[in-house]
């Protein structure tokens, strides 16, 4: 009888270790797939002249000059903007409201600012710009993108100053230091390499988004570096390259995402690489 | 020539009250900037919430309460009504939820318990690393590769075998194009993977390890562990990390947009192609040709705004309640 039980609950459980192994397998075949057509589809696409030549119209021949400089135009712009209010911001919630109630309100709605869909980002700027502007434009882009950076940007520094050990803050105080200086001169510089992470992930993030970039900077089949027209980026070119009948404009959406997702690839290893041990979650 | 005590003592104290109450403006001034950015991040949640309100003001003012049940969306007409498209979002995410819960589990699992300790850092770190792929490569896989796939293999055979099933048939009957419900709900679903995976991973990590060598020290075997220690120790932050991947699946926009068919089809079936909410405005935003299109699709994302949010702050408080026991374990 106890060896029946036994041996039930020893099966039970190389059912269960089996299935878990094959739910990893599972998991990781989908993303081996989704990257391996990425590389397939993007690397014969990538041409020198992808990286020299403006958008074509449908076709001709081109390249994706004009998405790639508006895209960093715009995502440098909107790093540029968030990260000293998002510096500042999670400043304020690990050294001056550690747990009050407006630093725990603060922390909460900045946790679901994080996660929510940016397409609500594109239509929350899109009313407060591009309707008052009266025209889409490269700068509406740029501040969208900046409002997705934002809360990532305040939750890393956020986490990263509350590993500073509070020993480091009162050895400074103690010498007479006024905070504002502690926070500067003793603070960031401890955390320095995490904020750092936090602005890298935040870019990784951005350059692929699409969904708040439409409704905002649109596109622009033409070279402009005016911030306030509208302004072509990559992410918007592949969707309506993809999304069109063109083999041709295929093959450059198939490059454009092959780019995109090899700068987000790097970029993570990269942050990761700074972090080292530290733990932040995002 | 010499200072007398007392005078040096009055020079030096004038000095430090001066610098005293110069850092004590600076101090204040700092502390005022860092609140107003932090404040900034109050007032955007607020400003999201008020803007779209606003813009969809007069798609509610035209409709009213029917626009959230009636299935109309005629341009000519000008008819709009959110239920073929909150209809699409919520079936897509639950298709998503079905497939990523149990398999991001298995993934959790396997990470903390049973893989090899050499390898779980590479595999969750790649995990992690996959978690932040654009979600626009999702869209153009699954429009390329996955429903091309979906249309030869396995629509055609979901008809065939289950189509004609009393009850649960009339949700696999259809031509076999790909497009639709249930590829975009698949896609959705492998998105969201990676993401509730990794959550669930970091949440298992934070049980103290004491307790679970208790229980492993009275002979429980790995499944028991996990299914009677772990799982009920981190539930509240487990069900948290699901509904942010619901919110996730909920929201997300081009993954979808790619793979649904864009078609304003109320239908049974998961195979027909379909609209959901996020896709709706993608596609149609740049076409809308009247002010009530245009505040109707801004209605929609309001309802999708608002949705969120509450999927999106249980989670939070989810996740909050096993962080503060983590936290008062350490003390």
């Amino acid at each position: 009888m106890k060896a029946m039980l036994n041996l039930r609950r020893q099966i039970t459980d190389y059912v269960a270790k089996i299935m878990a192994t094959l739910a990893t397998l599972f998991g990781l075949f989908w993303l081996v797939w989704i990257l391996w057509t990425t590389v397939s589809k993007g690397l014969p696409a990538l041409k020198w002249s992808l990286f020299t030549q403006m958008t074509p119209p449908p076709g001709s021949d081109g390249g994706l000059l004009n998405a790639f400089v508006g895209s960093f135009i715009m995502s440098g712009l909107a790093v540029l903007i968030a990260t000293p209010i998002g510096i500042a911001a999670g400043t304020y919630l690990a050294e001056y409201a550690r747990n009050t109630r407006l630093g725990e309100t603060i922390r909460f709605v900045n946790d679901i600012l994080l996660s929510a869909p940016s397409i609500i980002i594109g239509l929350f700027v899109y009313e407060l710009m591009v309707r008052q502007m009266g025209h889409f434009s490269g700068i509406a882009g740029a501040v969208a993108l900046s409002f997705i950076v934002l809360p990532v940007v305040v939750r890393t520094t956020d986490e990263m100053l509350q590993l500073v050990p509070s020993s480091m803050r009162e050895s400074a105080l103690a010498l007479g230091v006024p905070q504002w200086k502690v926070v500067r001169q003793v603070l960031y510089r401890a955390s320095l390499a995490g904020i750092v992470t936090g602005v890298l992930l935040a870019f990784a993030r951005i350059s692929g988004e699409t969904a708040p970039l439409l409704f905002t900077a649109l596109n622009n089949q033409y070279w402009t570096t005016s911030l306030g027209e509208p302004m072509a980026n990559v992410p918007v070119v592949i969707f309506q390259y993809a999304m069109s009948p063109y083999e041709f404009w295929h093959a450059l959406a198939w490059a454009g995402a092959f780019v995109v997702t090899m700068l987000v690839l790097v970029l993570g290893l990269v942050s990761r690489a700074l972090l080292l041990r530290k733990k932040v979650t995002v | 020539m010499f200072k007398s005590y007392p005078a040096l003592a009055m020079d030096r104290s004038d000095q430090a009250s001066s610098r005293d109450r110069h850092d004590k403006r600076a101090d204040m001034l700092f502390h005022l900037v860092v609140k107003g950015c932090a404040l900034l991040v109050l007032i955007a949640l607020l400003g999201a919430a008020f803007s779209m309100l606003w813009g969809g003001r007069e798609a509610f003012a035209t409709f009213g309460w029917k626009f959230l049940w009636s299935s109309d969306w005629d341009a000519v007409q000008r008819k709009f009504g959110a239920l073929v498209p909150i209809y699409g979002t919520l079936v897509t995410a639950l298709i998503a939820m079905i497939i990523a819960v149990p398999v991001s589990f298995g993934i959790a699992l396997f990470l903390t318990e049973i893989a090899p300790v050499w390898l779980r850092t590479p595999v969750a770190a790649a995990i992690e690393l996959l978690a932040g792929i654009p979600s626009i490569i999702y869209g153009m896989w699954g429009l390329f590769v996955f429903v091309p796939f979906m249309a030869e293999h396995v629509d055609p055979w979901l008809d065939e075998n289950l189509g004609a099933l009393p009850i649960t048939g009339p949700l696999f009957q259809g031509a076999p194009i790909g497009l639709g419900m249930l590829t975009a709900g698949i896609v959705l679903g492998i998105m969201v993977i990676p993401f509730v995976a990794s959550i669930m991973r970091e949440v298992f990590l934070t049980v103290p390890s004491e307790i679970k060598e208790s229980s492993y020290a009275i002979g429980s075997t790995t499944w028991e562990v996990v299914w009677d220690v772990v799982l009920p120790y981190t539930r509240s932050a487990v069900i948290g990390g699901i509904f942010l991947g619901l919110g996730r699946a909920l929201g997300e926009t081009m993954a979808v947009t790619f793979v649904l068919g864009n078609a304003h089809l109320l239908s049974a079936s998961l195979l027909e192609p379909g609209n959901s909410i996020a896709a709706t405005i993608a596609n149609e935003f740049t076409e809308a040709d009247s002010p009530l299109y245009l505040s109707s699709l801004i209605a929609l994302g309001f309802l999708l705004f608002a949705v969120t949010f509450i999927v999106l702050a249980v989670a939070r408080l989810m996740l909050m309640r096993l962080a503060k026991r983590a936290g008062e374990n350490r003390q």
